[in-house]
């Protein structure tokens, strides 16, 4: 059995987003808080990749940062190597196994310092290396490992293309030896070509030092390209979890389905489709309570385990009550009548049900 | 006859160190109707090649040769005055951010109205009206209700819709779409093609779809064109460029996009980067990436060549060339 590297059980993260005091207690106002992770639970086994993907403000990016510490949960646990988070993060022996590839090269690298200085700093923060030689030689062979050379590390980050600096980044992530690497969007700001040089990169080095991601992503393509297990997210909630090929051969949740159907692939050249009409609801306003969907198998243990689910898990229905409120008006009957359209004995009868429905949708009946 | 043709045009940008050729002798034409998709990297000169078109080009960038035709009429070296009735009556115009195209201090209505009235000879009453019409027409639920709301009110995919009817609101048989669905979500990107295919095929217009997307392109275009450091490299029916593509850049580009449909163990790469326009290598730009160059394409550079169903810019395909 392998070995769990990142542990997460029911996590939850809000944020105040009340005005200011003064004008509160002026216009009356109560406090406001935005729930961007409700309840959140995953485990990422050493050696392997956890992708979560969803559309923008799910909450996968504050996972990101919850993962290494830069977020606290605000409920719930976050242990790393066994360890709670915060405890892990105070000692810099553990603190170090752990590092992040941001989404924007052009912000992430400091445009003052050199190359070598940018991927030195991990190494000198942590005392890996202190003789300057070594530091040296050890910078060439992280910026080699990435396909850089190292003479590179004498210029700045301003004479590099997207793609190279994101190689740099990814260098000063490694440079401190870490097992575990957080990949907020890695490949979104670049261009396919490009992509697809920064994927093979990361697989390649994933196989030679044994790392661990956690992959966060809007392209489902990449994420099945990179992932071992997926979980899919809507409005700060995994919806489904799984091993990433099975889901992307039969995703169970309306949602994960909606996905798939949505995004415009090369394989459908000359067919078309009918999009899922509706827009994610706000989380600040979570919309009210609906009727919930067909209950879900029970689950045996709190957090997934590949014993019970080998391939699969879902969380429990009593588990999932939020996410079922929080599916918006338009999205959750959306979902419940692709549920429907599913079934074999779906009759038109059910046409008067989906008055809610958005008008693509009813369109496509 | 072609609604638009562009014929070997060239667009430069002077600097200080000399003069930048961003595009280079590009030709095409879109029929009546026809849907051209055009993709490459940034930097390629795709959106460029739209903003000469609808005249848009920022200074110093100028048209420094070729034509461009619609209609048969030129309209690369109109004045301003002269193209500004052209420009929204005749070829309408989507960019990627609806919320910089719309302007924030109008309600979208007055902004439709506006741009009908501009080009149509319309009272208020019938204008409104029609409004109302084209925001139903692109999927607004209570168009009457929201006709007077702000652009702010509306989320970026409402935002784009309320931008493709003010794109289409004055009837152009043109529409240039520079990345329409590239700040959107996927699930709304799917909404908004979808909506852009049924809107123009409802009313025969003609659109050239700039974008990065292959898959976009995939599903939505007759024809694409494959640019690469401002040249057309490849530009056939969207079938075969995909399934097909004749080269060897195209073919690259398609290997390096990850599918849905299924996975494979590594990507295929292009390796290298597009060159600069500083840096453009003789010959043919793609030569120093290309898997397959031999000593012609360092030395002459080609024009496009018929290659099976498409043409593509590569000595690959000339007549008695040293492949195989």
């Amino acid at each position: 059995m392998a070995e769990t590297v990142l542990e997460a059980a029911n996590v939850t993260r809000d944020f105040d987003i009340s005005r200011p005091l003064l004008q509160r207690v002026l216009s009356g106002l109560p406090r406001q808080t935005l729930r961007a992770v409700d309840d959140v639970s995953f485990a990422i086994e050493r050696g392997t990749t956890l992708s979560l993907v969803g559309e923008s403000g799910c909450g996968k990016s504050t996972i990101a940062r919850l993962a290494v510490g830069l977020y606290r949960p605000s409920t719930g646990d976050i242990r790393f190597e066994g360890q709670p988070l915060s405890a892990a993060r105070a000692q810099a022996s553990l603190r170090r196994k752990m590092n992040m590839i941001f989404q924007d090269p052009y912000a992430s690298l400091n445009p003052r310092w050199r190359v070598r200085d940018i991927v030195a700093e991990p190494i000198r923060a942590f005392n890996i290396l202190t003789t300057q030689k070594d530091i040296t030689d050890r910078v060439g062979q992280l910026l080699t490992g990435v396909g850089l050379a190292p003479a590179d590390g004498e210029k700045f980050p301003h004479e590099f293309s997207g793609g190279q600096r994101q190689r740099i980044s990814i260098a000063r992530a490694l440079s401190s030896e870490p097992d575990f690497l957080v990949c907020d969007e890695p490949t979104s700001a670049l261009d396919v070509s490009v992509q697809a040089q920064i994927l093979n990169l990361m697989r390649d080095l994933q196989q030679r030092l044994g790392l661990t991601y956690l992959f966060i992503s809007h392209n489902l393509a990449v994420v099945r390209h990179m992932s071992d297990r997926l979980g899919v997210m809507y409005l700060g909630r995994i919806v489904e979890l799984g091993h990433g090929e099975t889901l992307f051969r039969a995703a169970r949740h309306p949602y994960m389905r909606l996905l798939l159907e949505a995004i415009p692939d090369l394989a459908m050249v000359g067919k078309s489709r009918t999009p899922v009409g509706g827009e994610v609801p706000s989380p600040i306003n979570p919309p009210p309570r609906l009727p919930l969907p067909p209950p879900l198998p029970p689950r045996q243990r709190p957090l997934p385990n590949r014993k019970t689910h080998p391939h699969h898990h879902r969380p429990h229905r009593n588990r999932l009550p939020r996410h079922q409120r929080r599916a918006g008006v338009e999205g959750k009957q959306a979902l419940l009548f692709l549920e429907k359209k599913k079934q074999k004995n779906f009759t038109p009868a059910a046409r008067s049900t989906p008055d809610l429905l958005p008008r693509h949708c009813k369109e496509s009946l | 006859m072609a609604l638009l043709e562009v014929e070997d045009l060239i667009v430069e940008f002077p600097t200080r160190r000399g003069v930048l050729r961003a595009i280079d002798q590009v030709s095409f034409a879109i029929d009546p109707g026809e849907v051209l998709g055009v993709v490459g990297e940034s930097g390629a000169g795709k959106s460029l090649t739209g903003a000469a078109i609808i005249g848009l080009l920022e200074p110093p960038g100028r048209i420094a040769g070729g034509q461009i035709r619609l209609n048969g009429e030129r309209i690369d070296n109109l004045s301003p005055d002269r193209m500004r009735p052209i420009r929204g009556r005749q070829i309408g115009a989507i960019f990627q951010d609806p919320l910089t195209t719309l302007n924030p201090l109008y309600a979208i209505g007055r902004q439709l109205v506006e741009t009908m009235q501009t080009h149509l000879p319309l009272s208020d009453r019938d204008a409104r009206e029609r409004a109302i019409k084209w925001l139903e027409d692109v999927g607004i639920p209570a168009a009457r209700q929201r006709i007077d709301a702000y652009p702010h009110e509306f989320s970026g995919g409402m935002r784009q819709r309320v931008v493709i009817a003010l794109a289409l609101c004055a009837e152009p048989r043109l529409v240039i779409a520079d990345e329409p669905t590239t700040a959107l979500d996927v699930s709304i990107q799917a909404q908004i093609i979808a909506l852009l295919k049924r809107i123009t095929r409802e009313h025969g217009t003609a659109v050239m779809l700039v974008t990065h997307d292959m898959g976009v392109i995939a599903e939505t275009a007759d024809r694409v064109a494959v640019m690469y450091a401002g040249r057309i490299a490849e530009i056939g029916p969207v079938k075969d460029v995909v399934l097909t593509p004749a080269h060897p850049y195209s073919e690259g580009l398609m290997g390096s996009i990850p599918s849905l449909e299924h996975r494979v163990e590594r990507l295929r790469q292009i390796d290298g980067a597009m060159p600069r326009l500083t840096a453009i290598p003789q010959g043919c730009a793609f030569n120093p990436r290309c898997p397959s160059t031999f000593a012609r394409c360092t030395t002459e550079r080609p024009n496009l060549l018929h290659a099976g169903p498409t043409q593509a810019a590569c000595w690959l395909h000339a007549k008695g060339a040293a492949n195989g």
